[in-house]
């Protein structure tokens, strides 16, 4: 198990923060996501040897809920 | 504001202009109305428009992009072109609004915890170098400068100087330093250069991890935050639905007004993002936390901010909690021996030991431990010690000790912690050792009643009479004494049956031994952070000074944002709950809706960063 934070940018909406993290929850792999918009920082805990790639799926569910927003990683 | 904030204002500009040019000019320009109106409405919503057919794209309909194009686009279709503008035009102003509000309050939370140190000066090869804190090694040497922050935690080897531990716990009571004394990170030295030697990385400083603590707050969510969050997930779609049925429904069972009913259903529209929610509950919740922080209290997440706010009963720990922690030999009860002898003998028995009662009788005893003289020894938890002294088997410890050994002792009539002390079998006496409350715990306890708080109860290991007189002194509703730390659990265990429903448990304790307690109690609190990082572990909320007045704060605090969050959901709803009716009824203008929307969110954010301040 691995837990990293990741910044974001240009996460400009609440509610789509909200979803971001809905999204990324029901990703396989991770056990924990919390996205917070008032920090602009995504945590997440995800299983370590699959890490980056998990990530990636990450990074796909983010573009489509919220295409503004960029992960910092 | 930053660079994209300004672009959308002068859009803004450009657009009210636009608008009013259209409004003037509208008449004589020649061809179709809606085009003058166009210009204003692409210059000010193209990026909205092309949101919405992207997201949509993506599968992600519901969202407030596609209900301002809805609404604006169903708007122009039906003749409305100057208030399609607007609403454009006023739901941008909004937005904008809302991200410099929620930029600022963001700004001012992180200014609350600037406490991360930039740099170290560490000494390498003879010379002074400016590193990140990061990647300094445990040991190395580092100045400290008056006027700069502790980096790192460190023990002094050289100069003498004056803290302000602000920082950490919000009070500016300043700390003299010298050599040999530890040094702890985020205090800013105030008079003299330190030359200190590092006693942990900087990860591992009591610096870093306070503000991962705080960091980390907001993966802790409140219960009021979830329902917001699970509140959204229907509402949206809900007034959606409603929105359509709206439109179709009225026209044909009643008048067949299809365009009046239309434009009421884009109103609909317009009312149902949940934003204002969404941003405004999670806001408070962190500016609470933040203003904690800055007072320093330290809040682990927004469900112990919850958890706090109701408060029933408060446990203590009674030592280091209640009392200073600090014991004194205050009498020496010999049979038969000179006091002397009994004080050298209970002395080297507990030499070894860190306890509270082990430190006051070497320090009675004042001079150098032989330690050759000490064999083996054995620490029994909430009895005592046994140690071979000079060869002999000696125990040292509290009446039940004298119990186990099978030792005939006698009581004390003077008040204190009694530590008796035998030699094979044989009773040689005891030692009285007694403990100060604290200056403010009696406060502290009449501000938790004035609070609410109805029970008030303090768990120790000391003799019944010891914890009697502190409780009887700070007008405590209970006491139990007497207890081994297993025992302590047990009576949480029971208080937390006891207690009502709604309310919460916190247990306060110094953090040293009472891990299983804090992790049992609804809310565990730990106090005196400063220099054991096992307490900011082991607790849900920590106090960083050992006042236990401040946990009084505490809880207001976290009542206090609570209470804004509570008005900020009633607020939003019942807003958009009577523009909803309104709307219903048909007699909801554009205007309205727009300010339902994007104006109760800026009034519920400018709400929500009053958790920031403290008091």
């Amino acid at each position: 198990m691995m837990k990293k934070k990741f910044d974001l940018t240009d996460l400009d909406c609440a509610n789509c923060a909200a979803k971001m993290e809905d999204a990324i929850n029901r990703i396989d792999g991770v056990t924990a996501a919390t996205v917070s918009f008032i920090q602009q920082r995504l945590t997440i805990e995800a299983e370590e040897e699959r890490f980056e790639e998990i990530m990636d799926e990450v990074v796909r569910v983010c573009r489509r809920v919220e295409p503004d927003c960029t992960i910092e990683r | 504001m930053n660079r994209k904030q300004k672009k959308t204002l002068y859009r803004i500009v450009a657009a009210a202009a636009l608008l009013v040019g259209a409004a003037l000019a509208g008449p004589y320009v020649p061809g179709p109305r809606i085009l003058v109106f166009l210009i204003p409405y692409f210059t000010i919503g193209w990026d909205i428009l092309w949101k919405a057919l992207r997201n949509i794209k993506n599968g992600q309909v519901f969202d407030e992009n596609f209900l301002m194009a809805i609404a604006t686009v169903g708007a122009l279709v039906i003749g409305e072109y100057p208030e399609a503008v607007f609403v454009m035009l006023f739901y941008q102003v909004g937005e904008l609004f809302q991200a410099v509000a929620v930029g600022r309050s963001r700004r001012s939370i992180a200014a609350l915890m600037d406490i991360r140190p930039d740099y170290a000066n560490v000494e390498r090869n003879g010379e002074v170098e400016k590193v990140d804190p990061e990647e300094v090694a445990v040991g190395e040497i580092i100045l400290i400068r008056p006027g700069e922050r502790v980096p790192i935690d460190a023990v002094v080897l050289e100069g003498s100087s004056t803290l302000n531990t602000a920082a950490l716990t919000g009070e500016s009571l300043p700390r003299d330093v010298g050599p040999g004394e530890n040094v702890i990170s985020g205090c800013v030295n105030l008079s003299g250069l330190l030359r200190v030697q590092t006693v942990k990385e900087f990860g591992e400083s009591t610096v870093a991890k306070i503000l991962e603590l705080v960091e980390n707050s907001s993966t802790k969510k409140a219960k009021t935050e979830q329902f917001i969050t699970r509140f959204a997930r229907w509402y949206t779609p809900a007034v959606v639905v409603g929105a359509v049925l709206l439109a179709v429904l009225p026209p044909l069972l009643i008048d067949g007004n299809w365009t009046g009913w239309f434009r009421q259903a884009l109103i609909f529209l317009v009312i149902s993002c949940p934003c204002a929610l969404v941003i405004s509950v999670p806001l408070t919740f962190f500016g609470g936390i933040g203003g904690c922080s800055r007072a320093g209290i330290l809040v682990k997440g927004s469900n112990y901010l919850e958890a706090l706010a109701r408060t029933e009963t408060v446990v203590f720990d009674k030592t280091g909690t209640l009392t200073q922690g600090v014991f004194k030999v205050t009498a020496i009860h010999p049979e038969g021996g000179t006091e002397e002898g009994l004080l050298e003998l209970a002395a080297l028995a507990e030499s070894y030991s860190s306890h509270p009662i082990a430190r006051s009788l070497r320090e009675a005893y004042g001079r150098e431990i032989e330690e050759s003289r000490v064999g083996k020894v054995e620490e029994i938890a909430g009895r005592g010690v046994e140690a071979d002294v000079d060869g002999q088997r000696v125990y040292v410890g509290n009446d039940k000790l004298m119990e186990d050994c099978g030792v005939v002792w006698h009581p004390c009539r003077q008040v204190g912690t009694g530590v008796h002390v035998a030699v094979k079998g044989e009773y040689l006496g005891h030692i009285i050792i007694s403990d100060e409350v604290k200056p403010d715990a009696g406060e502290a306890i009449a501000a938790l009643r004035a609070a609410g708080v109805r029970r008030t109860v303090m768990l120790t290991g000391d003799a019944q009479p010891v914890g009697q007189a502190v409780g009887e002194e700070l007008g405590l509703d209970q006491v139990y004494a007497q207890l081994l730390p297993a025992d302590k659990v047990e009576r949480v265990e029971e208080l937390l049956k006891e207690k009502e429903a709604g309310g919460t448990l916190a247990f306060v304790g110094d953090g040293i031994n009472d891990a299983p307690v804090l992790s049992r109690a609804d809310v565990g609190v730990a106090m005196g952070a400063l220099g054991s990082d096992a307490a900011i572990e082991a607790a849900d909320v920590v106090l960083m000074d050992d006042k236990p007045s401040k946990l009084a704060q505490a809880i207001a605090m976290a009542r206090r944002t609570l209470r804004i969050a509570n008005q900020n959901i009633v607020f939003a709803l019942g807003v958009k709950g009577i523009f909803l009716v309104l709307g219903l009824l048909g007699k909801a203008s554009m205007w309205g809706a727009t300010f339902a929307d994007v104006g109760v969110s800026v009034i519920a954010i400018l709400n929500a960063t009053r958790a920031l301040k403290e008091g």
